[in-house]
């Protein structure tokens, strides 16, 4: 793979996992009770550290670091898929939300961990470990959900944003899991302005004092 | 339902209650429990207990002074020192 579409490639991961642990952690302190407050706000936490180890490898091989490639990009260089970039304040969407992400990161990290790219396959491996656990608890919830008709409605809404996650040949894999059809996938590329918003909170403190060390 | 949880730090230790999670069933309790009592590598294993299996007991029928049941002054180290003595099991 030649360099800069390795990069890209991180950069997809990376921004994924930033910007989905960024709208989860909304949740907490608000969320439906004290023990899924504690979950959800470690399983937002877990999603940032992965992003931040993908920054690591993507930043080596820019000549950069981490926090540089997190922060300091302008909203539209981000490359995360619309799916995660929505904001979604309703328990259904974000379960929906977190189900099918859950299940698109399963098909790509199966493909990352058999790649001939060794550090990134090891990394996809490690990540893949704390993902068994967010896994168990997005199952657990569209399990109990499945016959809500709200949870059932934002499964289908986000339906074509869950298929934007994954490479065009990964989506059939996705389909089979959920048991859902394949649509036209809202592609990763252009952004909705949740990002912008998202943005401007999430960078604030590092803009306010540009070069700092913390 | 209310799950107790009980704590074991280290292999062998005793478990030790924790705390509790409200939970709707069991795999509920398992995936929020692991992240309230274990999420920092705090714990090398958890019970989860439903509430309503634990056998509570609070009452005491203490009708008599018993005080001489107590053990409180005895001391059994010289006892136990002639035993292994007399085993051939002295430690030292």
């Amino acid at each position: 793979m030649p360099g800069n579409a390795r990069a890209q490639l991180l950069l997809d991961l990376a921004d994924d996992e930033l910007i989905l642990g960024w709208r989860d952690s909304e949740w907490t302190g608000i969320a439906p009770t004290l023990e899924e407050d504690v979950a959800f706000s470690s399983i937002a936490q877990n999603e940032i550290g992965h992003a931040r180890a993908l920054y690591e490898l993507a930043a080596a091989e820019l000549g950069t670091n981490a926090d540089a490639l997190a922060f300091d990009r302008e909203p539209d260089e981000y490359r995360c898929a619309p799916l995660v970039e929505l904001h979604l304040m309703d328990w259904a969407h974000t379960i929906a939300r977190r189900y099918l992400y859950e299940e698109a990161d399963r098909v790509r990290l199966d493909a990352l961990k058999a790649s001939d790219d060794v550090e990134l396959a090891g990394l996809a491996a490690k990540i893949d470990r704390e993902e068994t656990y967010h896994r168990l608890h997005a199952e657990m919830w569209a399990g109990r959900l499945r016959d809500e008709p709200r949870f059932r409605d934002a499964v289908e809404e986000l339906w074509p944003y869950a298929l934007g996650v994954l490479a065009p040949e990964q989506r059939a894999e996705l389909a089979r899991r959920v048991g859902l059809e394949p649509v036209d996938a809202k592609e990763r590329g252009s952004h909705t302005s949740e990002l912008a918003e998202l943005w401007n909170e999430m960078t604030e403190v590092r803009r306010s004092a540009p070069g700092a060390t913390w | 339902m209310i799950f107790e949880v009980f704590r074991q730090e280290k292999k062998g230790q005793p478990f030790t209650h924790a705390g509790s999670v409200v939970a709707p069933d069991a795999a509920f309790a398992d995936a929020w429990a692991r992240e309230q009592y274990g999420r920092r590598g705090e714990s090398e294993a958890l019970w989860l207990v439903p509430r309503d299996a634990v056998h509570q007991v609070t009452e005491w029928a203490d009708e008599f002074d018993l005080k001489y049941r107590r053990v409180d002054g005895y001391s059994i180290k010289e006892r136990l020192r002639i035993a292994r003595e007399r085993a051939g099991t002295a430690s030292s």
